[in-house]
Parts: C-alpha cells; structure tokens; sequence
C-alpha cells in the first residue's frame, strides 16, 4: 500500500517536474509546478511530516506560485520564448549527470540499511507539530530569528526593486 | 517503513536534474527561476527523507528554513524581473548582455 502511494507521488512528481521545463506558455508552466507542489505535500504526508504538507501548500502553492503567475501577467508575453542558443553544451552537461547517475544507481550496496541513530528528537513522539515547534524554539532559536532577517531583507529589497522612480518620488516630496 | 531510503534519493535526483537542465536550457527566465524551485524542492525531499529515516526531526526543521530562503529568493528575484522588463522590454536572457565579457 505505501509503495503504490509512493510509486503514484514519484510518478506525478517527475513527470510534472519535466512539464515545467517543456511548456512553451509559463502560466502552462506554472500550473504544472502547482501540481508537483501538491504532490510533494502528500510524499511528505506519507514520511509522517503533516506539519511541513501543510506549510509546502500554504507556502508554495498558496503564496509563491501566486506570485509566479502575477509576474507572468504583468509582463504580457509574446511566445517568442525559445531554447537558449547554448543547448547543445547543456544537453553535454545534462548527458554526464545522466550517466553519473545511472553509474551511481548501478553501483553494489547502495541499499544498505543505514543504523537510525534516534539520539536527539524521535518523530513518532509526540504530534509532528509539536516537535518541531520544540526543536525550533530551543536548538535552532537563532537560525530562525536570522531567517525572520531574511525575510525582512528581501521584503525592502522586492519593494526597493520593482519600484518605479524611487529618488524621484523623494526629490518631490 | 517499506520504502527504502534510496527511492527518494532517486527521486530528488531526477527532480534536481530536470532543473539544472532548466536552468541550462530555457531561455525564458521566469521558467530558470521555475526551475531553480524545482531544484529546491528536490533538497526538501531529501531532507524529509532523511529526517524520517534517521528518526531525527532536524531535517524537517532545516526543510524550514530552505522554505524561508525559497519565499526571499522568489520576492528578490521576481522583482529584479519586473525591473529588467522596465528597462529592456524583454525577459530573454539572451538579451541582457550588459555584464558580458
């Protein structure tokens, strides 16, 4: 039961992670990446982390893509949207990952059960949520103050940036 | 847990390699940023895997903050967009030659 949720979520997940890069149309693009944003949620709802499902949908698909298709409308393209001229040195470079890949998929004992160590937090303790809401505020306070940081940064940036005429604006007023 | 830890692996390569290639091939740059989310979205994966495999909730907390820096990197980046657009009329890269060598 839980290898076909997961081959269904693999599945989907590539398949819609190739149709980003293949549309011509972005909104086509777009839309294909909101379903792979979904999709991931559920492969995270079956690793046990219903609180990082919710957040990847609220997040991704509620407030990035939302911002994605905005751009997209604003900027009124024309399908003049084409390969870039370098392709044949990306399709090389594409072709050895590919091969370093397979190489590394073919190689012995890569399916190795691994020891679960367990020493710090176990998942299955308490509600998902409560976890890590624990761990953040605890062990990892100062990455997230830093992180409300960077939001903070990118939020004068993004209105510094889109902004018209900004030293006109001051020099009037 | 049926599923062995090296599916998701695979799984995140594939996903990290369509968005390299995205990157590579695309020219329109609102599909390079499209891609550069496909690429960290194959990280999450791999750190929620990992995560429930080590049985160490670290990983979903890191997955935390690389949402973080996803939300800032789109904010920025869309609007060097919209700027580039004002300026140039155009969101091919092929155009923006100012920096070229």
């Amino acid at each position: 039961m839980e290898q076909i949720f997961f081959f269904y979520f693999a599945f989907v997940i590539a398949a819609t992670s190739v149709l980003v890069i293949a549309m011509r149309n972005p909104v086509y693009s777009a839309l294909a990446l909101l379903i792979m944003f979904f999709h991931v949620a559920g492969l995270y709802v079956t690793l046990h982390a219903e609180f990082l499902a919710a957040v990847q949908i609220i997040v991704y698909a509620g407030a990035i893509l939302v911002l994605y298709l905005f751009v997209v409308m604003l900027l009124n393209l024309k399908q003049d949207d084409r390969y870039h001229r370098q392709w044949p040195m990306a399709a090389g470079v594409g072709m050895m990952l590919f091969v370093e890949a397979i190489i590394l998929t073919g190689m012995k004992g890569w399916t190795a059960p691994l020891v679960p160590t367990g020493s710090e937090t176990t998942v299955e303790e308490a509600g998902n949520t409560e976890v890590i809401g624990d761990v953040l505020y605890s062990t990892y306070l100062f990455p997230f103050e830093v992180a409300s940081l960077i939001l903070l940064v990118a939020m004068i940036g993004a209105i510094i940036l889109a902004k018209k005429d900004l030293l006109e604006v001051h020099s009037n007023g | 847990m049926t599923i062995p830890l090296s599916y998701y692996l695979v799984l995140s390569g594939i996903v990290f390699l369509t968005g390299v290639i995205g990157v590579l091939l695309r020219r329109n740059i609102i599909i390079i940023l499209l891609s550069v989310e496909l690429m960290l979205n194959a990280t999450n994966i791999n750190f929620v895997a990992f995560s429930q495999y080590f049985h160490d909730v670290a990983g979903q907390v890191f997955v935390f903050f690389a949402l973080t820096v996803a939300a800032a990197e789109v904010a920025v980046g869309l609007a060097i967009i919209v700027a580039l657009y004002r300026a140039k009329s155009t969101i091919n890269v092929d155009e923006f030659q100012l920096l070229k060598w």
